[in-house]
């Protein structure tokens, strides 16, 4: 009894130590994940998220900080790339997906101060001193940078509707789960 | 193992659906009195919109061009009356989300003119491109259901060297009628219209495919086509989805086509016989694609038959036009397997429609659906051999790459296997929405990249401006002290001169 | 006349009039007639266990249903619980007592089927995972084979006899009908060290009309033959998986009774003893668990005769289709994996074919 007792023992105390050590002098390196994540975000460093740049939103994610929805411009899309690439699971269903939105001037209370294209990340805005400004609608990655900016309320973001091309079939709704 | 391949190996897809042809396939056809406003689309066809060229009050008459094309692949769109350009805005299309689109609206004068046309009397001395030409010209697309510009087709079938033609009269969805109609009254355009398009793309033969349910237009076509030993009548088993390309060429030539291919990739091109009556009125007649027969069917219908009705023709005229027993209770553009859901009928018809259906209750009741019990049917019944339940079954828990593993790219949504399912799974929503959302991923996966080029640009751009900013403030800096150093160094009139003047404006 | 149609239905607009509750009947009548023989030869105790095992197996059913909140006629009605417990209840000895039968019909069901998320969802056969279940928790009730008591023949215990029967165990005066199987006897005999040649006179007689100690529906091979003909006509199973479990089973048997006639038996034995036939054509053919690929239902099909044949012929029990039906039904995920069928314009492997030019 006290025989195998002691056995038991001292064998987990020495694959415990084995274990303990390999795991101080064996250490991997974290994978350095933060580029890749940052490859994935959109790149427009619109500080939507909270964080200054795309780069720091990376970081943060990589460290588990921050949320894989943390990037609106980037909708269900982004969410569910990162959250497969990190591994975790999320609800998007809850995500508040407006669908894309892109800027758009509401030529009448422009006054063209330039202000929105300084601030737009993709140069989606064009426009000079005192003439109207227009968005391309092609560029514009829907990150409201140029709302924020506008002196008039001039700037506003509008839902792209959905078109012939673009609508998709519901996925059907079974009743069984 | 030849005896075991036979027994594995054996053709066994598709359906059978009960086909419901009969009696409107035997009415005669009857042709729609010219409509007092039509809503002409501007995208009738695959490829790019259509531009209007016409201005609201213009006069216009039947045949005249109102829309031109716009792009490599696309076509223009002709009035399909004579009258007044009423509009040009919008109308619902005909589209499962029942979005509108854009149409040109003409108010007829009632006099159903045609605008001068220009024959081709002897179209086989000109070369093969002049046929494309006036194909593109006449606005002729696939009239089986793709509604491809026909003209593009003929192109591609001329580079590839293409030997076959193969005229699709399958015709394998149940209810309609259009090809079997235009194959009985009309088989010598059919035929002359076959040849024309074996010219344009220097063919050797055709092989025209009629399902084997439809003798008469197997009997009709045959007496057309007895002059012309190059067009061969060829009758095919009655088997759901005979009419597709792929299936048809398989079982009239034996050929395969590879997945990441076209049919002219493997010697052999296809059209519809509708199509090819449309290609003789553009060529032998001058006269652009403005009509088409829709077959009207359906167990809500009082006299269910065929039609010729000019394009553009809202489909609840023509559903008064043949009587309604009742409400119908679906309203379906096209054939009950792949057919479009309409939500309403003030939807206008299109070059690409074959029929309209209107189900009465008992043909729209959908059973519910209930789980997966594996039984294999509807693999079994899929013309393509893919496993559509293990498809649906990733789809259904967000799968979508999985789904797409089992090459749900190659489905042509033909809906064998929810035709067969004895659970009633709607399988092909589930295929439509998992290619739809996967199209949708893809394009902003583009959108993304794209972004990321226009920031990385902007901030290339920014850096320049500071760079050549900074460089000019140092050469400007670098100026100022050179100038310094030279009024700090006496000797020199010509900066002692300098030295003046600033000291003078100073 | 303009009117709305609500939300779009997806096209087919048409579909078959067929369902999983037509199919279940369809294979239920193609059961019945070896089921009926069964009920004649072996008298009033047979039905009433028949009849207790699918009602346990239909009560563990809606019990599971109800307990997820689900309408349970609705399900019910679609047969798969009565076939599962008729399944089960034809693999049973003829008058085992009655709680065998509710012990092995709620298992089915419960454990067998509705834990795994109920209809299509179940990796193992349900009636085959409750058969091994009471396999190996009672040996001694699941192995008291009767000898054929023709239902009206003397001697045979009427319908309240049966009753008692099934309820209170087999009388003390009835002992002596018990036999053992032909697979089962010979197993015996040559674990003794008796070979075959010495104890073949003394075996259970052989018949392919099914008069002969076995299971309540499983001893009339000739029924079973006809009503897997029939279901194969119906085309709700195809050949591959009958033919290839039985070819699983034939060739090993010949080749080894070839060898040495004196340890191994002889074809005949193992396809009419036992549950060779109605394994090969009601069993496996479950679409549920088994492969839906032409070649992956070959293999399939294959392995559960040849895994039968070496249960029965070095592993401890007598009869092992239920185990080598169970064992290639944890292969059914791998072989739909490999054995896709071959895709239209693509090679075996999924890669697009090569055009020509």
């Amino acid at each position: 009894m006290l025989m195998s007792v002691g056995s038991l023992a001292v064998m987990g105390l020495t694959l415990g130590s084995v274990l303990g050590v390999a795991s101080r002098y064996l250490a991997v390196e974290a994978d350095p994940i933060e580029a890749e994540l940052q490859a994935m975000l959109p790149g427009s460093q619109c500080g939507q998220c909270g964080y200054v740049g795309c780069a720091q939103a990376a970081a943060a994610l990589a460290k588990g900080e921050a949320a894989v929805t943390l990037c609106p411009p980037g909708g269900k899309a982004t969410a569910e790339a990162l959250a497969a690439r990190l591994g975790v699971k999320v609800d998007l269903s809850k995500v508040s997906d407006k669908g894309p939105e892109i800027a758009e001037v509401t030529e009448e209370i422009c006054i063209g101060c330039c202000r929105c294209m300084k601030v737009c990340p993709t140069d989606a805005i064009v426009g000079a001193a005192k003439q109207i400004h227009n968005v391309i609608r092609e560029a514009c990655t829907g990150c409201s940078s140029c709302v924020e900016v506008c002196p008039t309320e001039a700037l506003g973001m509008m839902p792209i509707a959905v078109t012939l091309q673009h609508w998709t079939w519901p996925k059907p709704a079974s009743a069984h789960h | 193992m030849g005896f075991l391949d036979h027994f594995l190996k054996a053709p066994s897809w598709g359906v059978h659906p009960a086909d419901h042809k009969r009696p409107a396939a035997d009415a005669p056809l009857r042709i729609f009195p010219s409509p007092a406003r039509v809503f002409m689309p501007l995208h009738q066809h695959v490829g790019g919109v259509a531009r209007p060229i016409v201005l609201v009050g213009q006069k216009v008459r039947k045949g005249e061009l109102i829309a031109e094309a716009q792009g490599n692949i696309s076509a223009p769109i002709h009035a399909p009356l004579s009258g007044t350009i009423a509009a040009v805005g919008e109308v619902t299309a005909p589209h499962p989300s029942g979005l509108p689109f854009k149409a040109i609206t003409i108010d007829s004068d009632g006099r159903n003119l045609w605008a001068d046309v220009e024959p081709l009397a002897d179209p086989f001395s000109v070369a093969p491109e002049e046929i494309a030409r006036r194909s593109a010209q006449a606005g002729v697309v696939g009239l089986g259901g793709a509604t491809f510009p026909s003209a593009v087709k003929f192109a591609l079938g001329k580079r590839l060297k293409v030997e076959t033609l193969i005229v699709n009269g399958g015709e394998c969805e149940p209810y309609l009628s259009s090809d079997d109609r235009i194959m009985r009254d009309f088989a010598d355009q059919v035929v002359d219209g076959a040849r024309l398009v074996m010219h344009a793309i220097g063919a050797k033969d055709a092989l025209v495919g009629i399902e084997d349910n439809k003798p008469e237009a197997i009997a009709a076509m045959r007496v057309a086509a007895a002059p012309y030993p190059e067009v061969k009548i060829c009758p095919v088993p009655a088997r759901y989805p005979m009419g597709s390309d792929k299936q048809l060429i398989q079982t009239l030539t034996g050929k395969e086509v590879p997945s990441d291919a076209r049919a002219a990739e493997v010697g052999v091109l296809v059209h519809n016989v509708s199509t090819c009556a449309a290609v003789h009125k553009a060529i032998r007649l001058g006269q652009p694609l403005v009509e088409r027969i829709v077959t009207l069917n359906g167990g809500a219908i009082a006299a269910p038959g065929n039609i010729y009705a000019p394009l553009g023709t809202m489909i609840g005229e023509l559903l008064a036009f043949v009587g309604m027993k009742e409400a119908p209770s679906r309203l379906i553009l096209g054939g009950p397997m792949m057919g479009t859901p309409l939500l309403h009928d003030r939807i206008p018809i299109v070059k690409g429609a074959s029929g309209i259906l209107a189900f009465n209750a008992a043909e729209a009741f959908v059973p519910e659906a209930g789980p997966c019990i594996r039984c294999g049917n509807c693999s079994k019944a899929c013309p393509m051999g893919l496993l559509p339940l293990e498809m649906a079954a990733r789809i259904r828990i967000g799968d979508l790459e999985g789904a797409a593993a089992f090459a749900l790219s190659d489905c042509i949504s033909c809906g064998c296997c929810a035709y067969v399912c004895p659970s009633h799974i709607p399988l092909v929503q589930y295929f439509s929405h998992a290619k739809g959302e996967l199209t949708a991923a893809e394009r902003s996966r583009l959108r993304t990249d794209a972004t990321k080029r226009l920031a990385e640009a902007k901030a290339a751009r920014i850096e320049r401006e500071n760079r050549e900013k900074a460089e000019a403030a140092a050469r400007r800096k670098a100026e100022r002290e050179a100038a310094k150093a030279a009024a700090a160094q006496p000797g020199s009139a010509a900066s002692a001169a300098v030295e003046k003047t600033e000291g003078a404006s100073a | 006349m303009s009117h709305a149609y609500g939300m779009p239905v997806a096209a087919p607009h048409t579909t078959t009039t067929n369902s999983p509750g037509r199919i279940m009947l369809l294979v239920m009548m193609a059961l019945a007639p070896a089921t009926l023989y069964g009920f004649w030869l072996y008298g009033w105790p047979a039905f009433y266990l028949w009849l207790i095992t699918i009602m346990a197996a239909m009560f563990g059913e809606a019990f599971c249903l109800r307990w997820q909140n689900r309408q349970a006629w609705a399900v019910l009605l679609d047969g798969s619980a009565v076939l599962t417990g008729w399944l089960l209840a034809v693999s049973l000895p003829p008058w085992a007592p009655w709680w065998i039968g509710v012990f092995g019909g709620l298992f089915a069901t419960m454990l067998g089927k509705q834990a795994f998320g109920g209809l299509g969802q179940n990796l193992f056969n349900p009636a085959m995972v409750a058969r091994v279940a009471l396999l190996i928790s009672f040996p001694v009730q699941m192995t008291a084979w009767m000898g054929p008591v023709p239902i009206f023949s003397p001697g045979a215990p009427g319908s309240f006899e049966g009753l008692l029967i099934i309820l209170r165990g087999m009388p003390s005066g009835l002992d002596g009908l018990t036999s053992a199987t032909l697979l089962g006897y010979a197993k015996t005999e040559l674990s003794r060290g008796v070979d075959l040649f010495q104890s073949t006179p003394h075996m259970p007689v052989l018949s392919f009309f099914g008069n002969r100690p076995g299971s309540l529906g499983e001893t009339a091979a000739w029924l079973i033959l006809a009503g897997g003909a029939a279901m194969m006509a119906l085309r709700i199973i195809t050949w591959h998986i009958p033919l290839s479990m039985l070819a699983g089973i034939t060739i090993p048997a010949a080749i080894m009774h070839a060898i040495d006639p004196g340890r191994y038996l002889d074809i005949g034995p193992h396809l009419l003893s036992g549950g060779a036939m109605l394994g090969a054509f009601f069993i496996a053919t479950d679409y549920v668990t088994s492969p839906n690929a032409p070649r992956g239902q070959l293999i399939f099909g294959f392995g559960c005769g040849l895994l039968t044949y070496i249960i029965r012929t070095w592993a401890g029990y007598p009869e092992g289709v239920a185990f080598a039906v169970l064992l290639m039904n944890s292969m059914t995920p791998i072989l739909d994996t490999y054995f896709k069928p071959r895709i239209y314009g693509r090679d075996s492997r999924g890669r697009p074919l090569q055009t020509a030019n």
